[in-house]
């Protein structure tokens, strides 16, 4: 798998930090205070899983005030969703084996 | 880009055997199984197959079949419907390889865009793909 999909799924793995990327995408910019309200866990806790979110570049991070506002990246999940490219990797990974097997084969 | 706009994967390779040899590791389903997936093929027009992979299976009908020429079949797994041709054509060393596989729809592609739905979709995928790496 591309260091990319790594990266993203690693991210998204965890229930807590998936929900608040969630969010995100549907509610739109929000605020760290409005996010952890909602959240089961420490305002600590969101941030800390918000700064993972932006290093992986699946949120952004505005600063207003005091208040830290926060909007999901999509863009990011383009490798994930991009088929044709998906398809491009997984058939050229087929085609090293087919090679690999038609050195084994007999003429 | 329209929602009925279809796009299409093309991979081709130099390949340093005869056609009939690649055409045989196209066709025969022990060969086929080491370097694609499990399967159930055989080289007849209309003949229904799957391919079984880790991460689920593909469900197939064979098109068309010219020995050591042409062989294409339809490709549906995860919700793209789409078409495997593939095409060997003899070189002075071996045998120009090309697969292209077309039909994906943008719309499918589009509907993890940025709608509510499509995302929910998208999440319900993931989750599945990431229990399935664990």
């Amino acid at each position: 798998m591309p260091k990319a999909h790594d990266v993203l799924f690693r991210t998204l793995a965890d229930p807590t930090r998936r929900a608040l990327f969630e969010r995100l995408c549907r509610e739109g910019e929000t605020t760290v205070g409005a996010l952890t309200a909602r959240a089961r866990v420490s305002q600590p806790a969101v941030s800390k899983h918000l700064g993972v979110l932006r290093q992986a570049g699946l949120v952004r991070d505005r600063h207003e005030g005091r208040q830290t506002h926060y909007s999901a990246q999509l863009g990011a999940l383009a490798p994930l969703i991009d088929w044709t490219s998906q398809m491009t990797g997984f058939w050229q990974s087929r085609f090293d084996d087919l090679e690999d097997l038609l050195k084994r084969m007999d003429q | 880009m329209t929602a009925t706009e279809t796009r299409s994967v093309i991979v081709e390779r130099e390949i340093p055997y005869p056609p009939e040899k690649i055409w045989r590791a196209l066709t025969q389903p022990h060969l086929i199984e080491e370097w694609l997936m499990k399967n159930d093929f055989k080289p007849v027009v209309d003949h229904r197959f799957n391919l079984r992979g880790n991460w689920g299976a593909a469900d197939c009908r064979v098109m068309a079949v010219e020995p050591n020429k042409t062989l294409a079949y339809t490709w549906a797994a995860m919700g793209l419907e789409s078409v495997v041709t593939w095409t060997l054509t003899p070189t002075g060393t071996g045998t120009h390889l090309r697969m292209e596989q077309s039909g994906f729809r943008t719309d499918q592609r589009q509907a993890f865009g940025g709608a509510t739905q499509g995302w929910q979709r998208f999440f319900t995928n993931l989750e599945q793909a990431l229990a399935r790496i664990e």
